[in-house]
């Protein structure tokens, strides 16, 4: 038997069959009537934003700590149109999410009506894939084609816009059970022929390494798990980008830290030196490669992935396994043991021996001295005072996130919410306050800049309308940290617009919203501020003061190679000499 | 400045060898579906020599898009792969790769002429086994079909005399023997 309902009804029914209890959104005329249906059920709670933008990244943060698609309700036009970096960054980090947009009356739709845009032309190149509802009786079966091509394959958002006049309408409700995909049928289980063929290459190597990526925290803790099993088993070291922190943990015995731009001097070096590179849920992006004719120059590669269109994209590669990483691993696994393959023990040794040496070189060395706080010893300091497996960290976008991506040390995946791909400042104090929705005792920190926090800062308003208890760990150098550091090094040091004159008092701020405010100037109070942070109930922001002029290091200079690196304190090159006039062409 | 070489950003500082490709795309014939092809060629910076599209199944509501493009090898591998993950595609074939298919397109002609160039172009559609449609005193249109070289060459040769306009309906691909492409 079929239920009709209004389309409004069917949006409700079908979000709770999906098993969506957390929505996050902001009404407006086009999407009245689902926020009517909304009023009068319990099944669904919502989330009422302060800008759209913190909708979507709050649905990012919610979804890349539990695994569950995000979901966003907008109206049409400048609700639309605010949602888009979002859905930008949620499609460059692969965050599954379902973002629902109203839409103006079928019959006005092109007439440049009132709060009209041309919602699916818009989002169609920031979305893996997007709708426009005509008639009512699609709207169920549209609804639940969102959520299945939302988390399967390589996972992304997916616009459903509904104009309101199919929202009004009565209509068939099918539920999830019923949907097949026509067209979408994503790959997951890898090739056998090639899963032989990259156990045989990694059985033959002498330096191998494990790069891993976003790709296997998205695949599901199974993919972590085996992951770590595989690491444990061969004695590969791994990294991990940015996106991939905490599917091998960073107190395990194989890590080698971040890889990248900003990434370990060991790990860049293995990354060069090695001979076969796995590469597991990542892909090639330019902050990984660097200079890519000099990236990683004597080794064969091995590249699992679920999207075919990253294979050979930027990197080319000897053998592409197309797959989900839990599915692949579980087989190489397999293969491996079966076959009885063993690493070279000998050539093993020397190559940990040659990482042991640049790990000797602790490239992440700081010299905190002094009452003015490094940034770096912030974090350091942060860590080891709120480190375990029921803390959450997300970030803003800038020297901020790179510190905390060094110095903050994750030993779980999903505990690190950062917008890696776009580069979103102002993703974090939204994301965190997704985060905490979806774990409502966890401590969930937004490590954050000062520049960054103001792009989103009215979701701070969100976060004490709902009590959710975040910290926002504001590191103020009262630069656009980031720029600054780029101007120095590639532009003389002229500093154009990139200081932050008129910042607000953030205590003050903080505390005009509703929430807590506490500032830290001096080193040795750092302690005593983050357990007051800590202590200080619902949420709380820290205006964290530090070294103005600080850089972080280690640093790959644009149009250079894995074994250019830079090294602040731990290096002696000077500075403004290493990046040349080719390289300040590059981003 | 000179522009530095391999680099994430300058990739088109190697000269790989350019190949023209022709890709058949089967997809669901719903609104918009054109127009993520084609924005996914211009939002990459692909080129698009010749694209053809109409739908060819109407119990299932499948399309057929025929592009022609130009690029590296690599290039167009990425194309393939990338027009393959878009949702409504249901399957991409490159038919430069998979060898020996027929392309034919249909043209358009209008020649404008007087006396002898009049009987020229007469002459030379005959030769082209080019159809005229439509005829005034001093004016034909002819309609050819053939592969695009062929079609090509004909307005080479009517350009002196008298060639009005043109319109092509780009290629139209298929493979040899008796498999099909499957949705």
């Amino acid at each position: 038997m079929t239920e009709t309902m209004t389309g409004a009804e069917i949006v409700i029914r079908a979000l709770a069959d999906q098993g969506v209890a957390h929505i996050f959104g902001y009404p407006g005329g086009a999407v009245l009537p689902i926020y009517d249906a909304l009023f009068q059920q319990n099944a669904i709670e919502h989330v009422l934003v302060r800008h759209e933008q913190g909708a979507t990244h709050m649905a990012e943060g919610y979804a890349r700590s539990t695994n569950k698609p995000g979901v966003v309700l907008v109206t049409s036009g400048p609700g639309a149109t605010n949602a888009v970096t979002g859905l930008t960054d949620a499609l460059m980090d692969s965050i599954p999410m379902v973002c629902i947009t109203g839409q103006v009356p079928t019959h006005l739709i092109g007439s440049d009506a009132f709060q009209e845009c041309d919602t699916v032309g818009i989002t169609r190149p920031c979305t893996k894939h997007n709708y426009l509802v005509k008639d009512v009786n699609d709207l169920a079966q549209i609804l639940h084609e969102a959520f299945f091509v939302a988390t399967n394959g390589r996972p992304g958002p997916v616009v459903v816009d509904i104009p309101k006049d199919v929202q009004f309408a009565t209509g068939r409700y099918v539920g999830p059970e019923n949907v097949v995909h026509k067209s979408y049928h994503p790959k997951l289980k890898g090739d056998v022929d090639k899963i032989k063929a990259a156990v045989e290459l990694l059985a033959g190597a002498k330096k191998p390494i494990f790069y891993t990526g976003g790709g296997v925290i998205n695949s599901g803790p199974e993919a972590t798990r085996l992951l770590r099993e595989f690491a444990e088993v061969t004695g590969v070291p791994v990294t991990s980008t940015l996106m991939g922190l905490g599917c091998y943990p960073a107190s395990g015995p194989q890590w080698l830290g971040m890889l990248g731009m900003h990434g370990t001097y060991e790990a860049n070096n293995a990354m060069h030196d090695c001979d076969v590179m796995v590469c597991i849920g990542a892909r090639f992006d330019d902050r990984i490669t660097g200079r890519l004719d000099a990236f990683s120059p004597g080794s064969r590669k091995i590249h699992i992935d679920i999207d075919p269109s990253q294979i050979n994209k930027n990197v080319k590669v000897e053998i592409g396994v197309i797959g989900d990483v839990a599915n692949v691993l579980g087989d190489m696994l397999r293969v491996w043991r079966a076959s009885g393959a063993t690493l070279d023990a000998s050539a093993m040794k020397e190559w940990w021996a040659e990482i042991d040496g640049w790990r000797a070189r602790d490239c992440l060395f700081f010299r905190q001295s002094g009452e003015t706080i490094k940034p770096q010893q912030a974090v350091k300091r942060l860590y080891e005072l709120t480190k375990g497996p029921n803390t959450y960290i997300t970030t803003e976008v800038g020297q901020h996130q790179m510190w905390a991506a060094q110095y903050y040390r994750f030993d779980e995946p999903n505990r690190w919410m950062t917008s890696g791909g776009l580069g979103t400042m102002g993703y974090g104090m939204p994301a965190a306050i997704g985060v905490q929705k979806a774990h409502p005792d966890a401590l969930v920190i937004d490590i954050a800049g000062e520049a960054s926090i103001q792009m989103c800062i009215q979701e701070l308003s969100t976060a004490v309308q709902y009590n959710l208890p975040v910290k926002i760990f504001i590191l103020n150098n009262e630069y656009m940290g980031m720029v600054r550091q780029w101007q120095q090094l590639l532009h003389g040091s002229r500093y154009s617009h990139s200081y932050s004159e008129a910042l607000p008092d953030f205590v003050k701020l903080a505390e005009a919203y509703g929430a807590s405010g506490l500032r830290c100037e001096k080193a040795g109070d750092l302690d005593a501020t983050i357990r007051a942070m800590l202590d200080t109930p619902g949420p709380v922001v820290v205006d964290c003061i530090v070294d103005k002029t600080e850089n972080v290091f280690p640093m790959i200079p644009s149009g250079r190679a894995h074994n250019e690196m830079l090294l602040g304190e731990a290096g002696e090159q000077r500075i403004d000499e290493a990046i040349t006039d080719e390289g300040k062409m590059l981003v | 400045m000179r522009q530095p070489t391999g680099s994430a950003y300058f990739m088109d500082d190697q000269h790989p060898p350019l190949a023209r490709h022709t890709l058949a795309i089967l997809v669901d014939n719903e609104p918009g579906v054109l127009a993520r092809v084609i924005g996914l060629f211009s939002g990459r910076g692909y080129n698009i020599d010749s694209l053809t599209v109409s739908e060819v199944s109407l119990e299932t509501h499948l399309s057929r898009i025929t592009i022609v493009t130009t690029g590296p090898a690599g290039v167009v591998d990425q194309i393939k792969t990338q027009l393959d993950r878009l949702v409504p595609v249901h399957s991409v074939v490159d038919l430069t790769l998979t060898g020996k298919s027929l392309e034919r397109e249909l043209m358009l002609i209008k020649v404008r002429g007087k006396g002898d160039q009049r009987a020229e172009a007469l002459r030379l559609a005959e030769a082209f086994r080019a159809r005229v449609i439509d005829a005034t005193i001093e004016s034909f249109i002819f309609e050819i079909t053939g592969k695009p070289d062929k079609l090509d060459q004909f307005i080479v040769l009517m350009a002196p005399l008298g060639l009005v306009e043109v319109s092509r309906t780009g290629v139209a691909a298929i493979a040899r023997g008796p498999e099909g492409m499957t949705g």
